[in-house]
């Protein structure tokens, strides 16, 4: 199974839930690796809905463990892509050429959910209307505070920035504005004592 | 003192603009400058009617950068508990007014990429201001406009004149309305929708508005709630140690503040939850009028909001 | 008075110094002997005379160097000022607001002349004569918000009003108790509060939001916050804590009487007319130890409050390893006496300490 409960957390923290059937005469459903169990899940309740969807996916380190599912769905629109930054143009053309009403549904891992959620608020739609299911890994996007640099799938605390080499710490403190988790120097008071790292969640 | 802060005026101008609508227009006595507000604002107007003080909310319709009068667009109402009667009978130019400073319950979201404005009838008044802020700013914007007939259509030639690509009329005894429906498909994301007018039409078009999947936070309305007159009742202020008898064409708060008890107020229009006020003891029913009060509050029958909601019953006492 | 502009530091040799007068009207934080969260709004209109609470904006001796410390702050860092798109209007009405306050408040210093849209602004502390175009961006160096918080002490923060909340979408941060701008713009009310311990389970943001909502036209309300810096460092920023956080290790007994700092915020909320927005201006005054042991009210009362002040909150506020040094400090100035109520120093009646 790909869920996973969080456990409450601090005010900023993002929350998740289950996509579902809404109002809506379109669908964009932007995905990563077991994100697409929600999609599948959904299409088994509603077939039809399938066809008004457009389907962004990018199976990471699933590799080919649901495109067979996801190709037997009949969606309307299918891409399949290698990381979110390849789809990322074509992700803000499709909400550059949406109308209002357009659902979007979001599923898979935090980094994906965030930055897809990210792209669709600078198109205008508010962020508590997006659908959001996390499935999969637990690993975060993580902004170091101090240069700013964005490191990808972090899973452990503390954890080195992979742009300054600064030992951080993971808050729960979450900017949806940079879809990134904060990362704050965790020897700042006592330089070289850095404590053991452990994977999130464990 | 309650509500927001005060701004003593005069009546400068009176202009009758159909059978139904006049304009009332002020000017400060201190020879200041009124503060600017944002469009969509309100003012809340202070009346003498004899012993009784009359306090309404007005939408704010001049230019919200004008700093040199306030204006108000009044529809007379028959049969209302006489607010907007008094204005049009009684209020004479150079009469002494006390305006609140502006209080904004229904504001632009800047953020919109596009501002889509659906009035009907006096409903146009907020807009009105609302237009003024955004043509200042370029701002992409489209107003449709429903009136009853020709006659009665308020600002309908001042808004064709200065705007006649960005306003749609619509006049119902040609049997010529909106067609909401194709109007809300195929909006550009990021649009946002406003609606100001009757009761029925912000039903229908937050209904057909949220069949289409707008998002609840791009739909933003503005019910023009007047108290209605209701049986009189009476009411114990608890913390003041006063009974109060409500008539039949004060709203509770109005008498409340008759009795020279001291009650907070923002809009008087059920929807800024400003007076909120707890119920100690009650038997009988309430008659809850307004928009604040969640419905798990209304029904508990602990909490009412006096500026315009009512009671029918034996005993009802208030913590204030 | 006439205020004497001190030539100062607030990095490096931290030459940063309080007058008498500056400590006698310093915001001393408590009023009782012990601290706990709590919604003290009360309106902003005024106070005693050469308190900081007297004017909208308050002008002290520090103005001039605290601009320029904001200004090398702003060279290393400049996400340190942002303001989302749809902010522009909001910071034009917070430039008229400072504008106006300042030059009808301190008319020696300030001087605003307006005919029409064509203004000129006379800001004789900082030299700077500068005619524009009111609305026009086109005729400020900066965006508006930052044309004038660039010479207005404390924070500015401008949140816009939607949905019943309060959204942080521009601000100008460079005195931050430590939080950062850069990451928590554009969130709202709960959110950017979010790590603060206790106070949401004990509701004070729902209380807090929802008084802010209510805040109108004309009646501006005010709050003081709190913390501990060790030496008078003005931008204890997240984005240099690896640079500042190693600071809290030198204070020695021997030095924390003039290295350890109370840190108060004068937090004030104007509603803002053209956009409906709400300006949160954050004026950081700072103390020593020593400055606020002149008072002997003071000394007594902050001994209490720091002794018993609950662990999250002396943890939150980052002061948590040193609090046992600050206690043998402070408990040299505590002789047990009584303490009047409010946060004056009442050097007149209150006894001298033993």
């Amino acid at each position: 199974m790909s869920t996973f409960v969080f456990p409450e957390s601090i005010k900023s923290r993002p929350t998740y839930g289950k996509l579902q059937n809404k109002f809506g005469k379109a669908y964009l459903f932007i995905a990563d690796a077991e994100g697409a169990e929600a999609i599948i899940e959904l299409a088994s309740k509603d077939p039809a809905l399938m066809q008004k969807a457009h389907v962004v996916y990018i199976p990471k380190d699933t590799g080919d463990q649901f495109l067979k599912d996801l190709n037997n769905l009949n969606i309307n629109q299918l891409y399949i892509g290698p990381s979110y930054s390849a789809a990322q143009s074509r992700i803000i053309q499709a909400f550059e050429q949406a109308s209002m009403g357009l659902q979007v549904c979001l599923s898979g891992t935090e980094g994906l959910i965030g930055q897809a959620l990210r792209d669709a608020m600078a198109a205008g739609i508010p962020h508590t209307s997006i659908q959001t299911e996390h499935r999969g890994s637990v690993s975060r996007r993580m902004q170091c505070v101090h240069c700013k640099g964005i490191t990808e799938d972090v899973i452990s605390d503390p954890f080195v920035c992979s742009h300054c080499g600064l030992n951080l710490f993971v808050r729960d403190h979450y900017s949806r504005r940079l879809a990134a988790f904060q990362g704050v120097c965790i020897d700042a008071e006592d330089p070289g004592n850095i404590p053991d790292s452990v994977e999130l969640y464990k | 003192m309650s509500g927001a802060e005060k701004i003593n005026a005069k009546v400068s101008n009176i202009i009758k603009l159909n059978d139904l609508v006049t304009r009332f227009e002020f000017e400060r006595t201190d020879g200041q400058l009124f503060p600017t507000f944002s469009g969509g604002a309100h003012t809340v107007i202070e009346l003498k009617d004899g012993d009784l003080t009359r306090r309404n909310p007005y939408s704010l319709m001049s230019d919200p950068m004008d700093q040199d009068g306030y204006s108000i667009s009044v529809r007379r109402d028959d049969e209302g508990r006489g607010g907007s009667l008094f204005l049009h009978n009684n209020i004479k130019i150079g009469d002494d007014v006390v305006l609140s400073h502006p209080v904004n319950l229904f504001s632009l979201d800047l953020r919109a990429k596009k501002h889509l404005m659906i009035a009907g009838g006096i409903g146009i008044t907020p807009f009105l201001a609302q237009i003024k802020q955004l043509d200042r700013s370029h701002g992409n914007w489209e107003l449709h406009y429903s009136v009853r007939n020709q006659s009665l259509g308020t600002y309908v030639n001042d808004l064709m004149a200065m705007h006649p690509n960005d306003v749609n009329i619509y006049y119902d005894d040609e049997k010529n309305f909106i067609d909401i429906v194709n109007l809300l498909d195929g909006q550009p994301l990021g649009t946002h929708l406003y609606i100001c007018g009757p009761k029925g039409m912000i039903d229908w078009v937050v209904n057909e508005a949220s069949k289409l999947g707008w998002p609840n936070e791009t739909i933003h309305y503005e019910e023009f709630l007047a108290p209605k007159p209701g049986k009189p009742f009476q009411v114990k202020l608890s913390a003041s140690n006063k009974v109060v008898n409500v008539g039949e064409n004060e709203s509770l708060l109005e008498a409340i503040e008759r009795e020279g008890v001291d009650a907070p107020y923002l809009c008087r229009g059920g929807a800024c939850g400003q007076c909120e006020t707890s119920v100690i003891e009650a038997d009988g029913e309430f008659i809850h009028r307004d928009h604040w009060l969640e419905d798990d509050d209304k029904s508990s029958g602990k909490k009412i909001m006096p500026c315009v909601s009512r009671f029918d019953g034996k005993t009802l006492v208030l913590d204030r | 008075m006439t205020i004497q502009f001190k030539d100062e530091t607030f990095r490096d040799d931290y030459t940063f110094k309080n007058s008498e007068w500056a400590v006698k009207r310093f915001p001393f934080p408590f009023h009782e002997d012990s601290y706990m969260y709590s919604v003290n709004m009360e309106q902003h209109k005024g106070g005693p005379e050469g308190s900081i609470y007297e004017k909208r904006f308050d002008v002290d001796e520090h103005y001039i160097s605290e601009m320029r410390d904001r200004s090398e702050v702003l060279k290393d860092d400049p996400l340190r000022c942002q303001s989302l798109p749809h902010m522009t209007l909001a910071g034009w009405d917070l430039l008229e607001l400072i504008m106006i306050s300042k030059s009808e408040d301190y008319p020696d210093l300030f001087e605003l002349h307006r005919n029409g849209n064509n203004w000129r602004w006379i800001n004789k502390p900082m030299q700077i004569d500068h005619s524009f175009t009111f609305l026009d961006d086109a005729t400020l160096p900066y965006g508006p918000m930052e044309y004038i918080t660039r010479q207005t002490q404390g924070d500015f923060v401008i949140l816009d009003q939607r949905e019943s909340n309060l959204w942080m979408d521009a601000g100008m941060v460079t005195t931050q108790a430590d939080w950062s701008l850069d990451f928590d713009i554009g969130m709202n009310f709960f959110e950017w509060h979010a790590p603060v311990p206790k106070a949401h389970e004990m509701g004070i943001f729902t209380r807090a939001l929802k008084f802010l909502l209510n805040i109108q036209q004309g009646a501006p309300a005010r709050r003081l916050n709190w913390t501990m810096t060790v030496n008078p460092l003005l931008d204890t920023s997240p984005e240099n804590y690896h640079k500042w956080g190693v600071q809290k290790g030198t204070l020695n007994p021997k030095n924390i009487g003039e290295k350890q700092y109370l840190r108060v915020e004068l937090q004030t909320f104007f509603r803002l007319p053209r956009s409906n927005a709400l300006v949160f201006p954050i004026r950081c005054y700072l103390a020593s130890f020593d400055d606020l042991m002149t008072v002997p009210k003071w000394g007594r009362r902050l001994h209490r409050v720091i002794r018993d002040l609950p662990e999250e909150l002396a943890t939150y506020k980052g002061f948590i390893d040193n609090r046992p040094m600050m206690l043998d400090y402070l408990s040299q100035y505590d002789d047990g006496k009584p303490t009047s109520d409010g946060i004056w120093p009442d050097l007149q009646t209150e006894p001298a300490r033993d």
